[in-house]
């Protein structure tokens, strides 16, 4: 907890959950992301239709789920479908505006790893691996991240590839027949980076309050370009604050 | 028709050493109490099926029964590592373990084509991966009538699929409600399969979104209440999330992990 009374990862995913609009269809992976996406939802974005890829569409959990399969997720949706036709014709399909996803490791083009730390066959660390999220970065029409934000998970080299950003830089996704749009925005605890239009290599667009701008560049693993605009991301909001404790005590009252 | 009988006895009629086997359910009704019957008849060498390994796969594998893994996602959802998982991978204990690695649309997608009977599935998916260098069961493949380039995955067809379901009647038909995941796949792609339920009934009420998997589908049907502990079965009971979080702690070390299996599994034939 800071002296501003909210904590780092208070104000990470009150930012994330800041960058879902209204009426968006968004497909949410477990942790962060659905804690961001359910903040978004019980706040700013109440129409946003969350897709769990356990085949829930449209759940409006009043607890914050443990996993991407909790019955309340079932009984609060809209639609359960199985769980081929949730990834065949809900996400393959295009029906996805925002992917909503976390990663052990992200590089400079917004590539994600969550299969291995070190060497595949000798993996220092087993990572659960890829779940669903190699399609949904490759098609949902665009990308959040959310992630921690060190010298371990911002690197200039992943050690797997799980999941496509912008791959080496400009073209790539259409040259690999990508139908999504890719990541629009990475939010960790320091900031938040939004790749460049021209060279799509991630670029740090706000910082937190009361984080300095060189303990950014001392957190990422490669030369971290700066927007010339650079600003500060506005605090959370009581409310929003408010409602983020509410939604994590759920969560802790489950165990 | 599905035969109606005893857990022990269809896991030592239908699963047998080196087979591959799926225990499937989307973190809902994943099939604990069978799982726990194959470790109690310690069975070896086998191929370890499924999309979330999830805490059931965990405790397979510490009790040595797996030499294989197919899989997409190896975690704890919302709590962290598969620590047995990891122990196998990372340090080759209690045996090594190999892995087959897939996406979840590439799995969902083997299972279907096994259900369909035909050799592979395709999809866009995994381009641009690593895994597309790593994993033999996928390639690229040209649209014959396009030219366009998609990935193909090749089917699964286990030699056992078992599944938990809320309930049957006494001729063996079964009824899914709620998540339903790919139980149905996974039962029509396997040789041989196992649905485990809540309870057997006179007759199966209608229920909002159910599935029926008619007997003549089904290999061996038996009563399993609890079964699916600590995932969980909709209109029965619900997810028991402190016990996911708990078993963090409990599959850490070794010693642990071997001490619970022994009170909780290995001395609890029959008793579920």
């Amino acid at each position: 907890m800071s002296e501003n009374g909210f904590s780092s990862d208070e104000v990470m995913t009150v930012a994330a959950a800041r960058e879902l609009t209204d009426r968006t269809v968004c497909f949410v992976g477990i942790g962060l992301p659905s804690t961001a996406a359910n903040l978004a939802r019980l706040t700013h974005a109440p129409r946003t239709v969350l897709v769990y890829e356990s085949g829930t569409i449209g759940s409006k959990p009043a607890t914050l789920p443990l996993s991407i399969g909790d019955g309340e997720l079932a009984e609060t949706a809209d639609a359960v479908v199985p769980v081929p036709e949730i990834f065949n014709y809900w996400l393959q399909g295009g029906r996805i505006d925002v992917g909503f996803l976390g990663a052990a490791q992200i590089d400079r083009f917004g590539n994600l790893n969550s299969t291995v730390i070190g060497d595949y066959d000798h993996p220092k660390v087993r990572l659960p691996g890829g779940g669903g999220a190699p399609e949904i970065a490759a098609m949902a029409k665009q990308v959040i991240v959310i992630i921690r934000q060190s010298q371990r998970t911002f690197v200039e080299r992943l050690h797997f590839r799980s999941s496509v950003g912008y791959g080496t830089g400009p073209g790539d996704r259409e040259r690999l027949g990508m139908s999504g749009g890719g990541p629009t925005v990475v939010i960790t605890d320091l900031g938040l980076l939004r790749p460049d239009p021209e060279s799509r290599e991630l670029t740090l667009a706000r910082i937190h309050p009361g984080v300095e701008l060189d303990q950014v560049r001392e957190s990422t693993g490669w030369p971290l370009r700066v927007a010339d605009d650079l600003r500060e991301t506005e605090p959370p909001l009581e409310d929003e604050l408010r409602v983020l404790r509410e939604l994590r005590a759920t969560l802790e009252a489950a165990a | 028709m599905a035969d109606l009988v005893r857990l022990e006895e269809a896991v030592s009629e239908l699963v047998h050493d080196g087979d591959s086997v799926a225990l499937e359910g989307f973190t809902h009704l994943i099939p604990f109490a069978a799982g726990h019957e194959i470790v109690r008849q310690r069975l070896r060498d086998l191929t370890l099926i499924r999309m979330t390994p999830d805490l059931i796969y965990d405790q397979m594998i510490g009790a040595g029964c797996a030499r294989r893994m197919i899989f997409s996602w190896g975690g704890n959802p919302g709590v962290g590592s598969l620590h047995r998982f990891r122990d196998a991978v990372e340090n080759g204990w209690p045996a090594p373990l190999e892995l087959e690695e897939h996406s979840h649309a590439g799995m969902a997608n083997r299972y279907a084509a096994g259900a369909s009977n035909i050799p592979f599935a395709v999809l866009r998916g995994y381009v641009g991966t690593e895994l597309m260098e790593r994993t033999g069961t996928l390639a690229p493949i040209s649209c014959p009538f396009t030219g366009e380039m998609l990935t193909a995955v090749s089917a699964l067809n286990p030699d056992v699929g078992i599944v938990h379901a809320q309930r049957a009647d006494r001729e063996g038909n079964v009824q899914i409600w709620g998540i339903i995941g790919v139980q149905k796949e996974i039962v029509l792609a396997s040789d041989r399969s196992l649905v485990t339920v809540e309870e057997v009934v006179a007759e199966l009420e209608p229920q909002p979104g159910a599935i029926v998997l008619p007997a003549w589908a089904v290999t061996a049907v038996a009563e399993a209440p609890r079964g699916a502990h600590p995932s969980y079965a909709h209109g029965y009971y619900d997810r028991d999330n402190g016990f996911y979080q708990r078993w963090d702690a409990i599959s850490r070390e070794r010693d642990t992990f071997t001490e619970w299996m022994d009170e909780h599994v290995m001395a609890r034939a029959g008793t579920r």
